[in-house]
């Protein structure tokens, strides 16, 4: 049974290991969570980049939400903002293709071209 | 929308954008009047009485990238075809209360869904708004504040993953200890 308690050993454990990430200017990920996006998978793709950040331990990694993103045809969409280069937008995602795009993309640096909107655009 | 936590999770996206600090979710499932109740409480900014009469319409938004909002107007669908409906209570500078009413047993009400995704959905993405969730079954009750959990964690942020998956499996566990007295 999870109780309150849990919470003061996992920030006793959470604080020896993460210096927490103020300033650091850390990787972005922006999850299109308008009505449309919800409606087509939003949140199991939002949930499946959270436990990828969880699962590799990914301490500057940020995902977050938005509105509707604009392409309400290509949903769920999701961007990834890394430091000094160009936002990524990513469309008709799954958690499987999240899980590429985390290994891929946010860790070794080389966006999934395939899931790209500019890859479905020109289909 | 395939179920009701998908609803809720898009419901609540108007409080963050009406600039709630605090959102209490709150599910009632009342089987001895055959109601099942839903209400999102907020602290936003609040609608005029011309407002509120409108927002249930698919052609009223206040969204400038375009002319439709169909978030509350398809819940109202969903509600009105199970016997229930929506009602809306805002005013302005004060917040908002949008409370929905199906049919408990309606053979067109949409289960309940997970609603533990639909929470750490909302906290680890807006980890600067507080959210309190009420659940009440003829079992049980479930209650969740995140202002607690806040106080338990001192300086470490509430969307740490560790934290959000205790969140989830808290209210998991919560959730299926109260199930059972009538099958959400």
């Amino acid at each position: 049974m999870k109780t309150l308690k849990e919470l003061e050993e996992i920030r006793q454990r959470a604080l020896e290991s993460v210096n927490l990430r103020k300033e650091r200017n850390g990787t972005r990920v922006v999850v299109g969570m308008g009505t449309c996006g919800i409606a087509a998978g939003a949140r199991p793709v939002l949930l499946a980049f959270l436990e990828e950040v969880k699962k590799r331990n990914l301490q500057d990694v940020i995902v977050t939400q938005t509105g509707c993103i604009g392409v309400c045809r290509l949903e769920p969409m999701a961007e990834v903002y890394r430091p000094g280069e160009e936002k990524v937008t990513y469309v008709k995602l799954t958690p499987e293709k999240v899980r590429r795009i985390v290994a891929e993309h946010i860790v070794n640096g080389r966006p999934v071209t395939e899931f790209t909107i500019g890859a479905a655009d020109q289909q | 929308m395939e179920d009701i936590s998908l609803y809720i999770l898009d419901l609540v996206q108007n409080s963050v954008a009406a600039g709630a600090t605090l959102i209490e979710i709150s599910i009632t499932e009342d089987i001895q009047n055959d109601r099942l109740i839903l209400s999102i409480k907020d602290n936003g900014r609040g609608m005029d009485s011309q407002t509120v009469k409108r927002v249930t319409d698919p052609f009223y938004t206040t969204r400038t990238t375009r002319r439709v909002g169909l978030g509350l107007s398809l819940v109202e669908a969903a509600a009105q075809a199970c016997n229930g409906g929506v009602y809306i209570f805002s005013q302005p500078g004060k917040g908002t209360e949008v409370r929905v009413e199906f049919e408990y047993h309606h053979i067109d009400r949409p289960p309940l869904g997970s609603m533990e995704q639909t929470l750490v959905t909302l906290v680890a993405c807006n980890p600067t708004i507080d959210f309190v969730y009420t659940h009440t079954t003829p079992v049980g009750r479930v209650y969740f504040d995140s202002r607690e959990v806040r106080q338990k964690l001192g300086e470490l942020p509430i969307n740490h993953p560790e934290v959000i998956e205790w969140i989830k499996e808290y209210i998991k566990e919560g959730i299926d200890e109260i199930s059972g007295g009538g099958g959400a």
